[in-house]
């Protein structure tokens, strides 16, 4: 079994007065993705944003190919090559498609310098990229932004995306246009983090399932062996597919 | 589970682009109320023109200070010692200069009165380096000690600035070749008013290149939009910060060097009086938006020569007064800076 | 204890910080006895005056943690208020009555507008707000010149009490056989302006001890638990707008009162005594190095400032010529500059000991015990 691309051991944050992370361990394997579920208030987005570095561990390591990173700031993080896309998405609502992309691509000064071949590959991905490429982007419906934040976090390859519940809010219509382009990611070796409530979209995409409660990994394994044992499904997440489908 | 036949579904019809242009109406509109009540038509296009370049010179003092607001949420109650500073810096290098600011040529005025703008806005730049590294850095986030710190600074930089070049006005005479007027049939429109409003279209014109054509541009707006994307994409916004603190810095120079010279005389007190004129800019034109700044300097300076002329008594309650009204219409100021 | 209950519980609780206390009390009563001369009793007068007036500051900035920069406006609506009443009704106690209800009642209701208006956005906009509208004002004021004087503000008559009537007063009332020398005390010629330093004094240390009162009470309690943490007292039920405006106008309110105090006591107002932006500068240092939110640096900083605005620049002067050689630091220790050596001083209060003289005694106290 090879190295774990990133890998959190006993990390602790807090914000403010608030402890809110009690010791994540966390490991996500090169080329696979990893689903990190868990009620409301688990600590799912905390664990995101403390590997981006927006929050400080105050305990404990992040190792990111073999470097610890947690003393990083965000900056170089993302340097490093990881790419976040929030739960807000993050989309600059003022600026255009295309200048969102730019800034995104952090080798391009000018729009001409960014890769046609990989812009292209984009555009197949996420045909309405295209359509609106001059248009502010705030004008975007939920699910165009939500493309477009995905798009720019790939927009150069990256080895790592940290993507924070990209379904929420979204029609079940869209939802399954992410689902095939994020398959269609996942055929180009990206690693992802992926932060889900939604376990019928995790599970049709994950190969490996982390599951959180109270600032804590209570569960990990793979994916398929959650699918198919509905007792701990029911034990970890209180809920069942049977009755979620 | 009901799968799309194309992606086509997936694209609703965009919303049509609805850019705010309302705003825009109000300098005319402003321009127009104003006529019937000055009644001579020369006499308006003066005090007109008047406050188009006392609105232009705010302008490029809140330029920068409205931009660092926006990017940091830091609002710096000092920004006039930068105009202070650029002023003096230009009565040093002026001075210096006698022989071609006296002299009739355009020429010769210009080749001291650029050279004076440039070191006002070194000099400027400079003490804004130190001002964000000594005074604002080790405040941020903290706007209580933020307003203190950075008036207290102001207070020490300008008993330095007396300590030099002392605590008297001293007089800043235009250069010969701006001095007099143009005379339009029956309109006279001072020679300075007419440059001072060149020179703060091509600034305006310059910033809206870097802020819309530049990726540093884009960076800011980004920025002002949401600090930790820019971050998570990899900027670092404390660099971006810093170079749009010196920057604007560099411009309150410049703005004190027009300001001095539109007086023709500086005090060491100038920039501070100035700073009021700058705050209600700033909430007039939404705080963080350039645009906005641009906006609400013109309408600034041509309420305040309109209202110089026609109520001269209530001049600066006038700004007061549009201030109130633009925000009963827009709490937000003219263009609310969106904060995500 | 009547002590504990006269200071409302809220001790100095630092035996330095006392024996301080008590020196500044000391000094000031007794200054018409051990300091000769009217440029020390007008120092003392104006000591007492802005103990006062920076005490109110702290309410809002210590207390409630909210800059104001229209302090002063307040200030000089009190100064005014009675300045404009005595002008026009003459030298009576109605006049004064008059003058001060109506500037108590204006300011209440500006600073209820402003605090409405502004207090429910960022601090930092309230500042704005605040140094914009008090500029307006002191635009205003210097421009209403039928009413106000303009720059030259106005002088008069205060009531006979405080003048020269009140040896006539004492004549009149057939006195002068109860005392041995009714003009004199140990010395000192009993005259209007020594009849007013005592009403003045008793008038500050009533005031001072009624804002004491006040920031222990449960509602100084509220404030102070909206400053630490606003959005915790708004989900525990307080209105957050309502006790920071109701803080704004009680500040208001006292700082009227000061400016009351001051223009009875000068017989004079003009905007550059009680309006200008220097005086507001000059309360914020001195609540800052003082120390926000313990009302007992007002008095520590309103002293150390006024002492060292009125007598460093005799010592600077002599340190300036003992260096007449050197060209800079000549300069910089010239007596006029002895508000760069106070900035900095304040700018490293705000650093280094942000609860400013009084809390750094009162921490060494905690540390000794």
């Amino acid at each position: 079994m090879s190295e774990p691309l990133l890998k959190l051991e006993g990390v602790h944050t807090h914000i403010g007065a608030y402890h809110i992370l009690h010791g994540v361990d966390l490991e996500v394997m090169p080329g696979e993705m990893t689903v990190l579920l868990g009620r409301n208030g688990a600590g799912k987005t905390t664990t995101l944003r403390t590997i981006m570095g927006l929050w400080k561990a105050t305990a404990g390591t992040i190792t990111f190919r073999g470097e610890a990173i947690q003393a990083l700031d965000t900056p170089d993080i993302a340097h490093r090559g990881l790419a976040y896309v929030p739960e807000n998405m993050g989309i600059f609502a003022d600026l255009t498609v295309c200048e969102n992309m730019l800034l995104a691509a952090r080798n391009a000064r000018h729009i001409d310098q960014m890769d046609a071949k990989r812009l292209d590959w984009l555009f197949g991905l996420f045909p309405a990229l295209k359509t609106f490429w001059q248009h502010p982007a705030g004008l975007l419906s939920g699910g165009q932004k939500q493309m477009l934040a995905v798009a720019r976090a790939i927009i150069e390859p990256r080895p790592l995306l940290l993507i924070d519940e990209p379904s929420k809010g979204l029609a079940p219509s869209i939802i399954q246009n992410l689902i095939s382009a994020f398959r269609e990611l996942k055929q180009t070796e990206t690693t992802i983090l992926l932060v889900e409530q939604n376990f019928n979209f995790a599970r049709q995409l994950g190969d490996r399932v982390a599951v959180m409660d109270d600032g804590r990994v209570v569960h990990a394994g793979s994916m398929a062996d959650l699918v198919g044992d509905e007792g701990l499904q029911q034990k970890l997440l209180g809920l069942s597919l049977a009755s979620h489908s | 589970m009901k799968i799309p036949d194309s992606p086509a579904q997936i694209m609703e019809t965009l919303p049509s682009v609805k850019t705010d242009r309302l705003p825009l109406f109000l300098l005319p509109a402003l321009a127009l109320v104003a006529l019937p009540l000055i009644g001579s038509f020369s006499t308006w296009v003066t005090l007109t023109f008047a406050g188009l370049a006392m609105g232009m010179i705010i302008f490029i003092i809140a330029s920068g200070l409205t931009l660092v607001f926006g990017l940091m949420d830091v609002m710096n109650f000092g920004h006039g010692v930068f105009i202070t500073l650029g002023a003096f810096i230009a009565v040093s290098v002026l001075g210096r200069m006698a022989g071609f600011t006296e002299s009739p040529s355009l020429v010769r005025n210009l080749i001291a009165v650029v050279p004076a703008m440039l070191a006002a806005m070194v000099a400027a730049g400079a003490l804004g380096l130190v001002f964000e590294r000594i005074i604002i850095r080790p405040v941020y986030g903290q706007p209580l000690k933020q307003i203190m710190i950075t008036m207290g600074g102001m207070i020490v930089a300008v008993e330095l600035i007396k300590v030099i070049w002392g605590a008297q006005a001293i007089p800043l005479p235009l250069p010969e070749a701006f001095k007099g007027s143009l005379l339009f049939g029956e309109t006279a429109i001072e020679k300075y008013r007419l440059i001072a409003v060149v020179v703060g279209l091509v600034i305006f014109a310059m910033l809206f290149w870097i802020l819309s054509r530049t990726k540093v541009g884009l960076l800011i707006r980004a920025g002002v939009h949401d600090r930790e994307m820019v971050e998570s994409l990899g900027y670092r916004i404390g660099r971006l910060f810093i170079g749009v603190f010196v920057a604007g810095s560099a411009l309150a120079g410049l703005g004190g060097v027009m300001w001095g010279l539109y007086q023709q005389s500086v005090t060491p007190e100038m920039g501070g009086a100035i700073n009021v004129l700058l705050f209600i800019v700033i909430i007039i034109g939404g705080m963080g938006s350039i645009g906005g700044c641009f906006l609400g300097a013109l309408m600034v300076g041509l309420v305040n020569n309109y209202a110089g002329f026609l109520a001269p008594k209530v001049a600066l309650i006038s700004n007061i007064l549009l201030m109130v009204i633009v925000l009963l219409w827009r709490p937000q100021g003219i263009y609310p800076a969106g904060k995500a | 204890m009547i002590l504990q209950r006269l200071f409302s519980g809220d001790m100095p609780r630092s035996k330095v910080l006392t024996v301080l206390l008590l020196g500044i009390l000391l000094a000031l009563l007794l200054t018409p006895f051990i300091f000769p001369g009217a440029k020390a009793l007008n120092v003392a007068a104006k000591i007492l005056i802005f103990i006062v007036l920076v005490a109110s500051f702290d309410l809002l900035l210590g207390y409630t943690g909210i800059v104001s920069f229209a302090h002063t406006m307040f200030f000089g609506i009190g100064a005014y208020g009675v300045a404009i009443a005595l002008t026009h009704l003459g030298p009576t106690w109605t006049a004064v009555a008059v003058g001060a209800a109506c500037a108590l009642v204006i300011s209440l209701l500006l600073s209820l507008v402003i605090g409405l208006f502004s207090l429910r956005v960022k601090a930092l906009f309230f500042a704005m707000i605040t140094l914009a509208v008090a500029s307006a004002f002191q635009t205003l004021a210097s421009q209403l010149s039928d009413l106000t004087g303009g720059e030259d503000g106005l002088s008069f008559k205060v009531p006979a009490l405080l003048m020269d009537g009140f040896q006539k007063m004492i004549w009149d009332a057939d006195l002068q056989q109860f005392l041995p020398h009714p003009r004199m005390i140990f010395g000192v010629e009993v005259n209007g302006k020594f009849v007013a330093f005592y009403l003045l004094a008793a008038a500050t240390l009533v005031l001072f001890l009624v804002m004491l009162r006040l920031v222990n009470s449960p509602f100084g309690r509220v404030l102070q638990a909206i400053r630490e943490n606003a959005f915790r007292a708004e989900a525990l039920g307080y209105r957050v707008v309502v006790y920071r405006t109701l803080s704004t106008m009680l500040s208001a309110a006292f700082a009227t009162l000061a400016g009351i105090l001051l223009a009875l006591w000068l017989r004079y107002n003009g905007p550059d005594t009680s309006l200008s932006f220097e005086i507001m500068i000059d309360i914020l240092l001195m609540v800052v190095i003082g120390g926000m939110g313990t009302l007992y640096g007002s008095v520590i900083g309103a002293s150390l400032f006024i002492l060292v605005q009125n007598y460093l620049q005799d010592l600077m002067k002599a340190a300036s010529q003992g260096v007449s050689q050197v060209p800079f630091l000549k300069d910089l220790i010239h007596p006029d500059r002895w508000l760069l050596w106070l900035g900095i001083l304040f700018v490293l209060s705000v650093y280094r000991f942000p609860a400013g003289v009084v809390g750094k005694l009162r921490m060494r106290a905690r540390r000794t015990t």
